[in-house]
């Protein structure tokens, strides 16, 4: 049985997100002793690129048709794919649209399933994943004993490299059952890596003192080519847009580097963070929280700290 | 409008996660549960609000034991009409959306709500469920929502920004920070609660599919190592050379 990936494709592109669960899927297809065959709804460019990460095939699905996402469609679409190619297991990313069709999936495939998994499976006795529940305070290990699997991954899961050639995609038509969901309008932000994705990451909180002075934090992360993330009271307070919060209640997101500048490390702030690979604090108080599950401390004023980060970037880079 | 909100218990954030039974299960001695955040203050609010703006009748439903009846009692009296508990010990996100779809399958429910996940597990798996289950459309993490006759106007957060929807007829959507404002219960909505039906109903058996091997606790961070203010660039070193992060 064959291990399908569902790759997203926003506006015609596959991101790294796509690629990551391509890399994986062809991962868990070697484990199973299988193969691993991506599937790719609407128009969309380059998706023979998915071969490079080790699927052996490509299905591109309606390739001339712009499909707007409605978890209904794509469900219906990703099952009738599974079924006609054998595969038994089907994986997806864990972003806004994978979190719509995780459970459908499993629903409609009678699977069991886990999402936000964080770990390549353990298939030595069973199908074991990992995923960090509790707020990051622990990690679980599930078994999914159903035959039928679904997972969907958590971002930067797995260091992605290229394993293989581009393939040439094989275009497949599929009849779009009705859809009672229209997208009417979309408003992303444009050229920035969006969160869940960033790999670098600068976030900062109450101690900025106001939206004015975030010139600072704006400029560390343009040096280093990272995203912007904020603590919940500025978000709440409008001192930055609502995407950027970053916490139990906000994004949960796990980049190599989270740098963290007047923010205090609250428990709920830290649920959302602290799987990142490394933490950096910036706090002027000794006594902060957020040291303790810092991997590297600065205690000074930020408005001194950050702006000599920024400086020690630049010359970083430069040399 | 008919509508039903799925609500669930999960310890408070600030609990102390500990673990028995060979770690395959949540040591609950001594937590405290509250009612998932994002049930309450956004799912379950806005079906109030919908009510009162519009008239009809707003189900609580949650999948538990006896002992969640206490977070069911907090939900009638921030304001739902009548409450549903189906009695059922330990559940998986199927088993939970299974018996929440087969009593909404008898009923005509306008629409229903989740949150858009819960805070011990981040599963954000039920509404998708139910929503297939039920063959509805599904709107995740929906942070705006107004109706007008049979089309509703949904937003929902993506990756980077937002998506504005229209749902013709009823649909499944999950709750997220925007979609309402927490609602405190007053003295009067708490001695009404005490009244307002709650039904308990048996559980349909289903097996578990995915089944606890183990939780780990990780092991924390060593320490901090903490960096001269003053040289910054010792820090850009530490990243590049020893952590390989830039
Ligand atoms: C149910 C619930 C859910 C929540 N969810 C979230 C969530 O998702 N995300 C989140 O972030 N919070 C969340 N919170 C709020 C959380 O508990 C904290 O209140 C919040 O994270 C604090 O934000 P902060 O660190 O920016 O501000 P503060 O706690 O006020 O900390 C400011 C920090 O800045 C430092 N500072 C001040 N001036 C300077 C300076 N000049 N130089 C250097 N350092 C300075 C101070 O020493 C202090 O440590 C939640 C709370 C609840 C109850």
């Amino acid at each position: 049985m064959s291990v399908l990936v569902y790759i997203e494709s926003p506006k015609g592109h596959i991101k790294k997100t796509g690629n990551e669960v391509a890399y994986y899927g062809a991962k868990v297809a070697e484990s199973l002793g299988t193969n691993c065959i991506a599937v790719v709804i609407g128009k969309a460019d380059n998706v023979g690129n998915l071969g490079k990460y080790g699927v052996s095939k490509v299905l591109h699905v309606n390739a001339d048709q712009e499909i707007e996402f409605d978890s209904q469609v794509f469900t219906s679409v990703i099952t009738q794919v599974a079924s006609e190619n054998g595969a038994n297991t089907v994986i997806l990313a864990n972003t806004a649209n994978g979190k719509s069709l995780t459970g459908r999936l499993a629903i409609k495939m009678n699977a069991g399933n886990v999402s936000g998994v964080n770990s390549l499976p353990d298939t030595s006795n069973g199908f074991v994943v990992s995923k960090s529940v509790y707020s990051g305070k622990a990690v679980a290990n599930y078994n999914i004993t159903t035959s039928n699997k679904v997972i969907s991954l958590m971002g930067n899961t797995l260091q992605i490299q290229e394993v293989g050639q581009a393939v040439s995609p094989e275009n497949i038509t599929v009849a779009l059952p009705a859809t009672k969901l229209k997208v009417i309008e979309r408003k992303t932000s444009e050229g920035i890596v969006p969160l869940p994705e960033a790999e670098l990451v600068v976030s900062a909180g109450r101690g900025m003192k106001g939206p004015e002075n975030w010139g600072i934090i704006e400029e560390l992360a343009s040096a280093l080519g990272a995203t912007t993330a904020c603590s919940r009271p500025v978000a709440d307070a409008h001192w930055r847009p609502h995407h950027e919060h970053v916490g139990q209640t906000g994004v949960a997101i796990r980049p190599n580097l989270y740098i963290a500048a007047g923010i205090s490390g609250a428990i709920q702030h830290l649920a959302g963070v602290n799987n990142s690979k490394v933490i950096v604090v910036i706090n002027k108080d000794p006594e902060a929280p957020f040291f303790k599950a810092a991997d590297y401390g600065v205690v000074g004023d930020l408005f001194d700290v950050v702006p000599k980060l920024t400086a020690a970037i630049k010359k970083y880079k430069q040399a | 409008m008919n509508l039903l909100v799925c609500i669930s218990k999960t310890p408070d954030t600030t609990s102390k996660i500990s673990f028995k039974s060979d770690a395959t299960e949540y040591n609950s001695d001594g937590v405290t549960f509250i009612m998932n955040p994002y049930d309450e203050w956004y799912a379950l609010v806005k079906a109030i609000e919908l009510v009162e703006q519009n008239g009809g009748n707003v189900t609580v439903i949650n999948v538990g034991p006896a002992s969640n009846d206490i977070i069911i009692r907090k939900a009638l009296a921030i304001g739902a009409n009548d409450a549903i508990r189906v009695d059922l010990e330990n559940g998986d996100a199927f088993a939970i959306a299974s018996n929440i779809a087969a009593h909404a399958k008898s009923k005509s429910y306008d629409a229903i709500f989740t949150g858009k996940e819960t805070i011990d597990y981040n599963g954000s798996e039920v509404g998708a469920m139910i929503a297939e289950l039920l063959d509805l459309p599904y709107v995740s993490y929906a942070n705006d929502l107004t109706t007008s006759g049979n089309i509703s106007k949904i937003t929902r957060e993506i990756e980077g920004g937002m998506e504005i929807c229209e749902v013709e007829g009823p649909f499944v959507l999950s709750a997220a920070k925007g979609l309402a404002e927490q609602r405190i219960p007053n003295m009067k909505g708490i001695m009404m609660a005490k009244s307002k039906p709650l039904n308990v109903v048996a559980a349909t058996g289903d097996a578990l599919r995915v089944k606890t091997e183990k939780f780990i606790v990780p092991p924390g961070k060593t320490g901090v190592k903490l960096i001269d203010p003053e040289n910054m660039d010792e820090l850009v070193r530490l990243l590049h050379e020893e952590s390989k992060v830039i």
